[in-house]
């Protein structure tokens, strides 16, 4: 095999928020680090993030505190996050938001000029650290630019197909560059995999073409496990119309800043469905939502503000039930709040607000969708939005069972439970993926260097080069979107057991159609072979959703079993579902018990649930 | 459904030509949906560059007709059907294949930059005070995507080929974003001069226009830093008084 060869410390896959917050912290313990990625530098998924950084820096309300948001994450997540993560989460975040403004991030500010936040749904005060609604830009634009002066080695473009094991331990990765189609072997004494989400998996998504599930399948291939995979987060609010743009995400940010969601009939139909445990932190009126908005303590938030997983639910209820807009979805406008607001302060300038306070979302709908959004109501619809399933790691240190392999981001698993609240990404991004460089450096600074089998980059790369080589087959893309469509119909938002049965034998034929497919043309730049590759791993994290979700027969957080409408805490509220390759190379799945939470954590809970624990956790 | 020939430019560094594909044009399309139906269905080595799919992380820069554009911006609609849709890769930068270049050159230029270095911190617990007014200066030029249509349009890179003599507008904006910065002490201003080529800039606003982000790159990046350097060459006093203001913070 022809291919380059680059030796380093610790390899990074992935230059998003966490990879580049890894790559960081690893080059300043002083070991060489290289950074891996499939896009150019600054363009990964995170570019996109838009409402901001949740932290509880306590600015604009100083009652929060990391316990607060330590609690809100946990709710949130219905109880089955990995509680330590959830509070190193919780406890971090400030530093590293502050970090961050050291390292040149120009954040929106507070009147006595301090980093201003916004209110996000499930967060108790406002916690969002933001700029406009283009936070994901100024998060990795300011790591970016840091980073390139930390003699960190970037090879952009380059797509890793395989990990490489010496006596189980991994020691280094295969990939392919996309201008050539050449191979390139990395050499490691650790990888940290920061390969972000899955969302390409769905028809329907926010997600770029990069969120393949590589570092979810890179890991399960190299015999790591995978847990909570059933939990995909479905945003609430994509948008879906003109049809070239649906899935295209509106932040959670216009609901934050007062966007009131209404049926077709003009209703506000968020007042009726409130879920018990959200009750008391939830406002009585119209009036009141809008006070909080405006940061009136003595106020409770406005019902669009609840979790995610809840709005995606309702939205698609209203639009089932014959009450949605015109193109299957609702609408959601910020003319009410404008008109309340207008009234209480002379001289407000409705265009001038929005343009100052959703600059990216203003821009937009004008640009795509021929939308004023300052005077028109917007469409929108659930998109796939976020993994919450994902590697399975050490709370304290981001390895895998692996050793020698760390996670970090969304590809990795734990801290958002069934589900996230909006905001808790950057922050874990930050948080986390500076634990994981850390601790990889550590551990490679303790090995010595060990060989990467020929043989294994070997049979890798002829494995990779198998679509070329077939005389002919089928399209790849066609594959890929038919996997689309059937995970879209049968493992979405609204799940039921003979449906997801259908699913894992529709998954078996669509492997083998994977397996058979033929591209056309050379090795350089070439989307189609890329997107055959691609195919293992959608169809890895795929099977990894659907097989979850059959086995937790209950709905919770961002999972809604149809034939199981309600929370089963007894069976399933202290388990987390766990998935790994057999030695026959079949997909393997158990329930596996949560460690109990310590008491000093529980408090914190109780403190924030009316002073009695939750089911799951007594 | 109505269709639309699209003509793009195939090819390596080598050699290539234009070649007609035709596209089905549906309600709110834009050129990326085509380039991406066109790979989909008749060209599968169709190269190209794109991330968001919503203007956010500037990969999917091309020229359409002739403009620097953001293709996944570009609405089918407000282009002349009756004629075929021309796509091609920027021409400021070494072609790749077909709509892909080479725009490492802009990383490269980008380390040379003086870093970020901030004054020392003005409350014990480590954090800063800064006013929205002043971080709003700023943050015009943070809302910068890494597109490159800019340097793509300047006729400075794209007619005359400066790339070692001169650092492009994005990257003018990339200085003008950390000398402003309220919280920086660099002084990146004798470099603006000697190695990033200030001067070859003629102020001709072609980059202003082509910015997706609405940046105004002339009048509110290069003009200010022009003048910076007109007062250091031309009065040292001033120059001093700037240093010690700034490090006083
Ligand atoms: C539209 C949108 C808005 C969002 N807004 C927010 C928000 O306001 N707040 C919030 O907290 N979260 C938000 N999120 C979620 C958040 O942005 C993501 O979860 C997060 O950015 C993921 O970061 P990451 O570093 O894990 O991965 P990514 O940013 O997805 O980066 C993955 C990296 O891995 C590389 N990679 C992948 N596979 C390979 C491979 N095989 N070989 C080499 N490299 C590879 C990619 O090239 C890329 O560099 C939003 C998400 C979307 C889609
Ligand atoms: S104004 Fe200056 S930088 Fe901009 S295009 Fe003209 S010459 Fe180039
Ligand atoms: S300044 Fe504007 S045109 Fe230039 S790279 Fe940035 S966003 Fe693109
Ligand atoms: S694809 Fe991101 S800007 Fe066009």
């Amino acid at each position: 095999m022809d291919h380059q060869t680059h030796e380093h410390d610790v390899i990074v896959i992935g230059a998003g928020g966490a990879g580049l917050r890894a790559a960081i912290e690893a080059s300043a313990a002083g070991v060489s680090v290289g950074l891996v990625c499939k896009s150019l530098l600054g363009k990964a998924h995170t570019v996109m993030a838009e409402g901001g950084i949740a932290a509880a820096l306590a600015n604009v309300d100083d009652r929060d505190n990391w316990k607060v948001h330590f609690a809100d994450t946990m709710r949130g997540g219905q109880y089955v996050n990995n509680w330590r993560m959830a509070q190193l989460h919780a406890q971090e975040a400030p530093a590293r938001v502050n970090e961050l403004e050291a390292w040149g991030a120009v954040f929106d500010r507070t009147p006595d000029g301090r980093i201003l936040q916004r209110n996000f749904g499930g967060h108790k005060y406002p916690r969002l650290a933001h700029v406009g609604d283009r936070t994901g830009l100024e998060l990795i634009r300011t790591l970016q630019d840091h980073g390139i002066h930390k003699g960190i080695a970037v090879y952009m473009e380059r797509t890793v197909v395989r990990l490489l094991l010496d006596a189980g331990r991994v020691t280094g990765a295969l990939a392919y560059d996309r201008e050539r189609g050449r191979f390139t072997v990395f050499k490691a004494k650790a990888v940290i995999l920061a390969c972000g989400g899955v969302g390409k998996a769905y028809k329907i998504t926010s997600n770029s073409w990069e969120c393949t599930g590589d570092g979810h399948t890179l890991a399960y291939d190299a015999g790591a496990e995978l847990i909570d995979m059933e939990f995909v987060q479905f945003h609430p609010t994509g948008m879906i119309w003109p049809p070239s743009v649906r899935g295209i995400l509106v932040t959670e940010g216009v609901r934050g800043e007062g966007g009131v969601l209404r049926n077709k009939d003009g209703h506000r139909f968020m007042f009726g469905d409130i879920p018990d445990s959200y009750k008391p932190q939830t406002a009585a009126d119209e009036e009141e939502g809008f006070r909080y908005v405006l940061g009136d303590k003595e106020a409770r938030r406005p019902p669009e503000l609840l979790t995610r997983d809840h709005v995606a639910r309702c939205i698609v209820r209203e639009a089932r039930e014959g009450r949605g807009s015109p193109h299957g979805g609702v609408f959601l406008e910020l003319q009410t709040f404008a008109e309340w607001f207008g009234r209480r302060v002379k001289g407000f300038k409705a265009e001038l607000h929005w343009k100052k306070k959703l600059p990216s979302m203003h821009h937009q709908f004008k640009e795509l969708g021929g939308l004023d959004i300052t005077k028109e109501p917007m469409e929108v619809g659930p998109t796939t939005h976020y993994m919450m399933g994902g590697v399975r790691v050490d709370s304290d240190t981001q390895m895998s069972r692996v050793p020698g392999l760390f996670a970090c981001g969304e590809c990795a698993a734990g801290i958002n439970g069934a589900n996230r609240l909006g905001g808790n990404s950057l922050s874990d991004l930050l948080v986390l993926g500076k634990l994981a460089g850390e601790h990889a450096a550590r551990y490679a600074k303790d090995r010595p260097a060990a060989g990467v089998p020929a043989d294994q980059a070997e049979a890798a790369a002829r494995r990779a080069l198998e679509p070329f080589d077939r005389p002919a087959g089928e399209n790849p893309f066609q594959v890929m979107f038919d996997l689309q469509d059937m995970m879209q119909d049968l493992v979405g938002i609204v799940r039921k057991e003979d449906e997801m049965v259908r699913a894992l034998d529709g998954l078996e034929k669509l492997k083998a159609r994977a397996a058979a497919c033929h591209v056309a043309g050379n090795r350089e730049y070439n989307p189609g072979w890329h997107t055959a590759l691609d195919l293992h791993n959608l169809l890895t994290v795929s099977e990894g959703i659907t097989r979850a979700a059959l086995v937790r027969k209950e709905s919770r957080g961002a999972q809604f079993r149809d034939d199981y409408p309600a929370k089963n805490t007894k069976e399933f509220g202290r388990v987390n579902t766990v998935v790994w390759r057999g030695p026959d190379g079949s997909m393997h799945i158990r329930l596996e018990p949560i460690p109990p939470m310590p008491d000093e954590l529980k408090d914190a809970i109780r403190a924030e649930a009316g002073g009695t624990l939750p089911e799951e956790l007594r | 459904m109505a269709t639309a020939t699209f003509r793009i430019w195939r090819g390596t560094a080598e050699k290539g030509e234009f070649r007609d594909y035709t596209a089905e044009v549906g309600e709110g399309m834009v050129v990326l949906d085509a380039v991406h139906q066109i790979q989909a269905t008749q060209a599968p080595d169709l190269a190209c560059r794109w991330n968001c799919k919503a203007g956010k992380c500037g990969s999917c820069s091309a020229e359409v007709n002739g403009k620097p554009r953001l293709m996944c911006m570009t609405r089918v609609s407000d282009l002349p059907l009756d004629v075929p849709v021309i796509v091609e890769p920027m021409q400021a930068f070494p072609p790749v294949k077909d709509l892909v270049t080479d725009v490492s050159w802009n990383y490269e230029v980008k380390k040379r930059i003086a870093p970020f270095s901030p004054r020392k911190p003005d409350a014990p617990d480590g954090t800063w005070r800064m006013a929205q007014e002043d971080a709003d200066r700023v943050q015009e030029f943070r809302k910068c995507i890494e597109c490159f249509l800019c340097q793509d349009v300047c006729h400075v890179l794209r007619d005359h080929h400066k790339h070692a003599a001169f650092i492009g507008p994005r990257f003018l904006v990339h200085v003008a974003q950390l000398e402003m910065h309220p919280l920086d002490t660099g002084d990146r201003v004798a470099a603006l001069k000697n190695d990033n080529g200030i001067g070859y800039c003629n102020i001709t606003k072609c980059c202003t226009k082509v910015c997706p982000e609405h940046i105004t790159i002339t009048d509110n990046a290069i003009i200010p830093l022009k003048e910076r350097v007109v007062d250091d060459h031309y009065d040292p006093v001033l120059k001093l008084i700037r240093l010690v203001l700034r490090r006083r913070g």
